[in-house]
């Protein structure tokens, strides 16, 4: 790594003005992902301002028409969380398949969410349940925030605070996951609320996760894994690398959405 | 350089670390506690697997600074004198090991996997030490010897 100077912010205020102090200071959440950044010499911060002190960030509040999870809850908390795994199973589920447990017991959903990892778990959650971003100082959809490989609506000097999910009839996450770092090949989520069906997609795309517009069409008309299964996706955008080819992953993004589909119908 | 103070296997200690000074560098290189492995150094493979505060983190991603004021355990300081912690004799009594070189990091994941959940599945024990890679592929005692630990019969027996 190289040197960069350490500072513990105080208060979210205080981490935003380190940010605005210098333009090379870097916000360190759980650090799953900055700080191996940093080792391989890919990223050289100032400064890094830690928010693992503050506890405001931390924790989840269940209410009866959408969960919030704070900035800085670790992956583990969620995953372990019980009242989550009756509000909101699928969430749970989701975090606890994230990374491995040393990862888990450091990785925040904030950071996730903030980093916009184009194989990363938590975007297809945000996009999938139409999450609400909540930051210092304004509220984001998370049909804006997401814009592309590593790309968010975040300001500079803006912080994630927390996350809002509201509450769906039934949700579900499909992962085809890479057997090494357990990063989507391929990652569906399916969730089904009042106001329709919605189908986000994560580590298929070159340009991160992505909303399935035809199969959500499909699904609208009838909510069974046959109507997901028979859509083809197009393979022009997708990524194509040594773990899957973009047919290939093409070809899992119906196959993943019928199988969340089935796990929304058994949830009912 | 900045003062941290830890407690290590229940010693309080202080050191000059920089920002940028690994837990893991910490450990191994200022305090000369070498259980704890390095085998990758980018995240991946658990051998430099400690307890902070109460759960299995990965030493050589987590700085020394964010540790100040924690509580840490090595392998150093699970075992009671002569006496082994139950879950390195179930890896001695299971052969959990071939090169033994990640064993430190399978062993203080396995106590904290036992801390919080005290008998768990094969499935569960397979999902919960993915975090932790053995090269030599020993993987088969392992689960035996976490399946041990946890007083249920092991998986070939």
């Amino acid at each position: 790594m190289y040197e960069f100077d350490y500072r513990r912010a105080a208060s979210v205020e205080d981490a935003v003005a380190a940010l605005r102090a210098s333009g090379e200071a870097k916000i360190l959440a759980g650090g799953m992902t900055l700080l191996p950044t940093c080792k391989m010499r890919l990223a050289r911060p100032s400064q890094l301002v830690d928010l693992g002190r503050l506890q405001g960030l931390k924790g989840i509040e269940i209410g009866d028409a959408d969960v919030t999870i704070r900035a800085m809850t670790r992956h583990a908390d969620v995953a372990a969380s019980a009242e989550l795994r009756r509000a909101l199973p699928a969430l749970a589920g989701l975090a606890a398949g994230i990374g491995d447990a040393q990862v888990r017991n450091r990785g925040t959903i904030g950071g996730s969410v903030a980093n916009n990892d184009p194989a990363a778990d938590y975007p297809s959650a945000c996009l999938g349940l139409a999450a609400t971003i909540v930051t210092d100082r304004r509220e984001i959809a998370a049909d804006d925030f997401f814009q592309g490989l590593f790309q968010t609506a975040l300001a500079e000097d803006e912080i994630i605070v927390a996350i809002r999910f509201p509450r769906p009839v039934a949700a579900a996450y499909e992962k085809f996951k890479n057997p090494a770092s357990r990063y989507a090949t391929v990652g569906v989520f399916v969730a089904r609320s009042a106001s329709g069906v919605r189908v986000a997609v994560t580590g298929a795309s070159e340009n991160g996760v992505f909303r399935a517009t035809a199969i959500e069409a499909a699904l609208q008309g009838s909510f069974t894994p046959d109507a997901a299964a028979t859509i083809r996706v197009p393979s022009k955008g997708l990524a194509s690398d040594f773990h899957g080819s973009a047919d290939y992953r093409a070809h899992l993004i119906p196959v993943l959405a019928a199988r969340a589909v089935q796990t929304c119908l058994s949830q009912a | 350089m900045q003062s941290v103070t830890l407690t290590i296997n229940g010693k309080p200690v202080t050191a000059e670390v920089e920002g940028r000074t690994l837990l893991v560098k910490l450990l191994r290189e200022t305090l000369g506690m070498t259980g704890t492995h390095v085998g990758c150094d980018t995240t991946q493979c658990g051998a430099c697997t400690v307890l902070f505060n109460g759960d299995a983190v990965k030493s050589c991603t987590i700085l020394a600074v964010q540790a100040d004021g924690g509580d840490v355990t090595t392998i150093e300081g699970v075992a009671t004198g002569e006496e082994l912690h139950p879950v390195q004799e179930a890896f001695r009594t299971h052969h959990g090991l071939q090169c033994g070189f990640c064993t430190p990091g399978m062993v203080m994941r396995a106590i904290d996997l036992l801390a919080k959940n005290p008998r768990p599945t094969e499935e569960e024990i397979r999902h919960e030490m993915e975090g932790n890679l053995c090269r030599c592929t020993g993987y088969h005692n392992i689960v035996a010897a976490v399946q041990a630990a946890s007083g249920q019969t092991p998986i070939g027996h």
